[in-house]
């Protein structure tokens, strides 16, 4: 089976600091992948390397031939300046019939308000408004960046269910990026920790036996790292807060090549 | 009948108000007014230079504020200092560097304040021929681009992932806006440029549910302002830029009052 992406030997380096660091990924057909790392660890970074907002340093990304992906950003700010209704937010710059506009509004449960202007919907509301534009067309590939970041708790599960539903119904693949592992847990086929580096990936049943992994997840990524297992073959203790420094990556891996730092940079 | 002038000033004045109407949409989205007053600053400059070296002052202008432009992009890359900051900077050194480059022109025909506030009555054929020039530039552009730049403007990101070349964009908006202003400084002047793109669009906005009825409104509502600013220029003999731009003012005002109270109105019935 070809992948539809193929993320070989990765390096990304932004201010002398190396983000990510030979860092490789394959997508495959009906996958649904979960990409797991404290803040700053690279996670958005391989994300739009594989989407090709900007070429890596080093290494390559490698798309099967006419790949239809559908991109779920964060958050949408909808500005209330811009007089526009989620109906034509839905079709700006996406040639789709009224068809099926009305089958994704239908699926996603945005009928209600798609004559509404985009500035008076919740956070919930509007997720599930640009999960629709990104399923218009219908791509093989959903890429999510903490697609559920800000929402509450009702709405994460109310947005993980229906991404769920998704996935069974279109077999479409997914990459998300999340912390909300505990909520994705049943959909994920393999999750990838990363930090700069993958950390190690697998299947995400290997980590739910443990009930504290579960209770601890997103409080303390440092001690979520220490549970799963570990088969990168450099050592560095993972009892500290995830806020420290990782600068001695760049130092030890001979691949990184060394830049002047300057200062006040931050790992984005 | 109306004096060939005063037909003049009116094709000038009707031609800016439609450019300025549907570009001064994303200025109002984008919040980049303080961006187009910057660009407006440098024209001075641009006007300085034209005359200094005997190139047509629209050409200058746009060579200085397209210039401008680009030094802003490279500085705002730099993200060591925060743009208003780099748009006052630069701003005001283009405006001081003007004044000083004006000051060796030594030429006593030379009107200051023309450039300041506009002059619509003397405008010549050749000003005409830039303005609906550079008009239909920036309308063609905008069409052929508008979805993009809409949806930038909505989602950087999402634009980006979709295939929009964002960086592109940004220049292309920047670059429409210094055409704008390069056709404009005779109509509203360099001080008043920015009100032509905002206060129309700004307007505009309280009424409409779409981006295309926000712009084309806008343009409409420029020309009125226009219509009615020359009118009173002339009837009252008033400086014809600040008229045109009190019109769009008091244009404004209506439409907001308006505005609150048609949804004062719906609030109660449907209450």
């Amino acid at each position: 089976m070809t992948a539809l992406v193929s993320a070989r030997n990765l390096h990304v380096i932004r201010e002398g600091k190396a983000i990510l660091n030979d860092v490789s990924l394959d997508v495959e057909e009906k996958d649904f992948i979960t990409i797991i790392g404290p803040n700053g660890a690279g996670k958005s970074m391989l994300l739009k390397s594989v989407m090709g907002f900007f070429e890596p340093e080093k290494g390559s990304v490698t798309r099967k031939k006419g790949l239809k992906v559908g991109y779920v950003p964060q958050r949408l700010v909808a500005d209330h300046t811009i007089p526009i209704s989620t109906r034509r937010f839905l079709t700006l710059r996406k040639r789709a019939a009224s068809a099926e506009v009305t089958n994704v509004a239908d699926e996603t449960s945005i009928t209600e308000f798609l004559d509404k202007p985009l500035h008076v919907l919740s956070g919930g509301e509007l997720q599930r408004v640009l999960l629709a534009r990104a399923l218009l067309g219908d791509p093989e590939l959903l890429v999510l960046d903490e697609p559920a970041q800000n929402l509450d708790v009702t709405g994460q599960l109310a947005f993980y269910k229906l991404l769920d539903k998704i996935y069974e119904e279109r077999g479409v693949s997914i990459l998300m990026v999340s912390h909300d592992l505990h909520l994705v847990m049943s959909s994920t086929r393999r999750v990838v920790c990363l930090y700069h580096h993958v950390c190690c990936t697998g299947e995400p049943h290997m980590v739910t036996r443990d009930p504290e992994f579960i209770s601890l997840f997103g409080n303390d990524m440092a001690r979520l790292m220490a549970v799963y297992n570990h088969d990168h073959d450099h050592s560095h203790s993972h009892d500290h807060d995830h806020n420290h420094d990782h600068a001695h990556d760049a130092a030890n891996d001979p691949k990184v090549i060394p830049r002047k730092t300057s200062g006040g940079s931050h790992v984005g | 009948m109306l004096d060939d002038f005063i037909l003049r000033a009116l094709a000038a004045g009707i031609g800016v108000a439609l450019i300025a109407g549907p570009l001064g949409c994303f200025v109002v989205w984008r919040r980049m007014a303080y961006f187009g007053d910057s660009l407006a600053h440098s024209a001075l400059l641009g006007i300085a230079l034209g005359l200094l070296y005997g190139v047509n002052v629209n050409l200058g202008t746009v060579i200085v504020c397209t210039a401008f432009a680009l030094l802003l992009v490279w500085l705002q890359h730099r993200k060591v200092l925060a743009t208003d900051t780099l748009l006052g900077i630069l701003a005001h050194a283009a405006l001081s560097i003007g004044m000083v480059a004006i000051s060796f022109l030594d030429n006593p025909r030379f009107n200051l304040h023309s450039y300041l506030f506009g002059d619509i009555l003397t405008v010549l054929m050749t000003d005409l021929y830039w303005i609906y020039g550079g008009g239909v530039i920036v309308i063609g552009l905008l069409i052929v681009n508008w979805s993009s730049l809409t949806l930038m403007t909505i989602h950087e990101d999402l634009a980006k992932a979709e295939g929009v070349n964002t960086v592109w964009s940004n220049i292309l908006l920047m670059l429409l806006m210094t055409i704008v202003v390069a056709v404009s400084i005779r109509i509203v002047g360099i001080l008043l440029i920015t009100s032509m793109l905002i206060i129309p669009a700004a307007s505009a906005r309280q009424i409409v549910s779409s981006p295309e009825t926000m712009a084309m409104l806008a343009a409409f509502l420029g020309v009125l302002a226009v219509l009615v600013g020359i009118s009173g220029s002339v009837e009252f003999d008033t400086p014809s830029g600040p008229s045109i731009v009190t019109a769009a003012a008091l244009m404004f005002a209506i439409i907001s009052f308006a505005a609150v109270l048609i949804r004062r109105h719906r609030q109660r019935s449907s209450s």
